[in-house]
């Protein structure tokens, strides 16, 4: 009776949209963010942030070393508490319903913040009765994470005897013990071994295959290209750009790159003249970047008929994310 | 607010410090063997009746046991940044103060009823009122408990300075107490220093239940004992917000 009762009175999670798209209503976000704002004494850490997540996607929160993710990560988990702003937690107010909105989480902190004096397995059980899970599931659930990151073996040792990589394993299986609709990672994979990212990495697309939001902030930008469909390039506190990785590269078409392998060595200074904006070696290949890539092509061919150097290889390509947070971030 | 979890958080935090943080030695140091030395430091080559002093060292037990542990636990939880992480979790900073105070108080009262099995049976000490003996081992407990949770919530994470702080604070509290010399035989200004001290009305309110010499109404007691306790832990979830929230 109490269950249908639930189901009959469950809060469709769809909302009126009052924006200029075409269709009339829209899936609630997973998170939203509105206008963050966090000093601490003069330090303006995050001026003023607002970005929202759509259910199921794999966001990533991009930036330097002090850009302002992890105070931001800090108060949308809920940590810290925020100057100004409010966080939306699948339309649940965090500062409202804080414990409502923090059931809906699952949170990876930078460090493996697990409890040393307790097993892989006990810190796991733990993070489940926070979440009110019965035995027979913390059980359940607590095997299954072990056994795929690669602890099963190691379960019931002290983790105060784990590698940082296995310590950080657990903390990735007491923040998905409850199955979280969204799961935020603060730089998961930071200083780890290849094992252990792998892992940690197969594990996480694997939950966001089962429909969990994923939050990831990281600087590795190789990392956010390949994984999420959205970045926010976050610096000096506030949002630099917010589009799919593709869509970012677009928008800095004007830095085109053409990468040439010679026959013999050759000086930066030859090309640096005309439409190439900058050059630099990249192993045995010169990359040159240009706003313009048939002009930049034609000074190249000028440059080697001038000097008498063979071209072995030619390619071009368009801007990396990593391109495109460099020229963003300078640019800010 | 969500009621189950919130109570649920609670249980969860007190059974975790329980498993976590009641086995490590400054419990057994600081909680029993500290203050039975200090006990036999006095009483021992003195002719003194032990009926008399019997409440006092009781009372002298649970204060240090139920507050041994609760000054530690946050600096160790921020030390090994496991504390920003329990507040992802669905808790509040009332949840993780009260599932604190509640792990140091049941630890705290298994200790008193050890040691006060052991003062009946082999001493022996009269019990006179056993309903106020259990209330003042709950309702001591929790006070101390929250004296405890209370001294590690201004901040920092060194164990060190925390043990420091709490040192500063507990042992001179068992001098003016009317532990060693009953509130009774004080005369002056000492007198009115025992009055400010929480201690004082469970050595009464020991006393009351042992048939030994008395200053308060037991009602009054407890009055002031709640008292204490409310604002032990109040100001405690009052100071941890603050600085949790500040990221200190």
């Amino acid at each position: 009776m109490i269950k249908l009762l639930y189901i009959f009175t469950k809060p469709v999670p769809f909302r009126k949209h009052s924006s200029k798209q075409t269709n009339l209503y829209h899936i609630m976000p997973a998170l939203e963010v509105r206008n963050l704002k966090k000093s601490f004494g003069d330090v303006q850490a995050v001026k003023d942030i607002s970005f929202s997540v759509e259910p199921k996607e794999f966001f990533g929160l991009l930036g330097p070393n002090g850009a302002g993710k992890t105070t931001s990560i800090r108060m949308i988990t809920g940590v810290l508490n925020p100057d100004a702003g409010s966080v939306i937690i699948e339309g649940t107010d965090l500062k409202k319903n804080f414990l409502e909105a923090k059931m809906k989480m699952g949170v990876i902190p930078e460090v493996g913040n697990i409890y040393p004096d307790l097993s892989a397995r006990e810190n796991i059980d733990l993070v489940g009765r926070f979440y009110g899970l019965s035995k027979a599931t913390r059980e359940d659930r607590a095997d299954k994470l072990l056994t795929d990151l690669g602890l099963k073996e190691r379960a019931d040792d002290l983790t105060r005897k784990f590698s940082k990589g296995m310590r950080q394993r657990v903390s990735i299986a007491c923040a998905m013990v409850h199955e979280p609709p969204i799961l935020i990672l603060d730089e998961p994979t930071e200083g780890l071994d290849v094992m252990s990212r792998r892992l940690i990495v197969d594990k996480v697309k694997e939950m966001n295959r089962k429909g969990s939001t994923v939050i990831l902030t990281t600087h590795n930008i190789e990392e956010a290209s390949r994984l999420c469909q959205r970045v926010c390039i976050v610096n000096k506190g506030s949002i630099v750009a917010i589009d799919t990785p593709d869509r970012l590269r677009k928008t800095t078409e004007m830095m085109q790159m053409v990468e040439v392998a010679f026959d013999r060595k050759v000086e930066q200074a030859w090309f640096l003249t005309g439409y190439i904006s900058r050059a630099e070696l990249c192993n045995d290949k010169w990359r040159f970047y240009a706003d313009d890539l048939d002009k930049a092509i034609e000074q190249i061919v000028k440059v080697k008929e001038e000097q008498g150097v063979k071209i072995l290889s030619m390619s071009t390509s368009g801007p990396t994310l990593e391109d495109v947070f460099v020229k963003l971030c300078e640019v800010h | 607010m969500n009621w189950n979890v919130y109570l649920r958080g609670i249980s969860v935090v007190a059974r975790k410090d329980m498993r976590i943080y009641y086995r490590k030695a400054p419990v057994f140091i600081f909680g029993l063997i500290l203050p039975t030395f200090l006990f036999l430091a006095f009483f021992v080559g003195r002719e003194l009746d032990i009926n008399k002093y019997f409440p006092g060292f009781l009372a002298m037990s649970l204060f240090f046991t139920s507050s041994s542990v609760g000054p530690l636990i946050v600096p160790w939880e921020k030390q090994q940044g496991t504390f920003e992480r329990l507040l992802t979790y669905p808790l509040s900073i009332s949840s993780i103060v009260l599932g604190d105070c509640i792990a140091g108080a049941v630890f705290g009262l298994l200790i008193s009823v050890i040691v006060g099995t052991f003062g009946i049976l082999l001493i022996p000490i009269t019990v006179t009122d056993i309903a106020l003996i259990i209330l003042a081992f709950a309702l001591g407990n929790l006070c101390f408990s929250g004296l405890g949770v209370l001294l590690s919530s201004p901040g920092g994470k060194a164990p060190a300075n925390i043990m420091m702080l709490a040192a500063l604070v507990r042992f001179p509290l068992i001098f003016v107490s009317g532990i060693f010399i009953p509130v009774s035989e004080m005369t002056g200004a000492a007198r009115y220093i025992t009055y400010g001290s929480p201690l004082t009305y469970l050595v009464d309110l020991l006393n009351h239940s042992m048939g030994q010499d008395y200053v308060f109404d037991w009602w009054a007691d407890l009055l002031v004992l709640t008292g204490f306790t409310v604002l032990f832990v109040t100001v405690a979830m009052s100071v941890l917000r603050r600085m949790s929230l500040k990221g200190l």
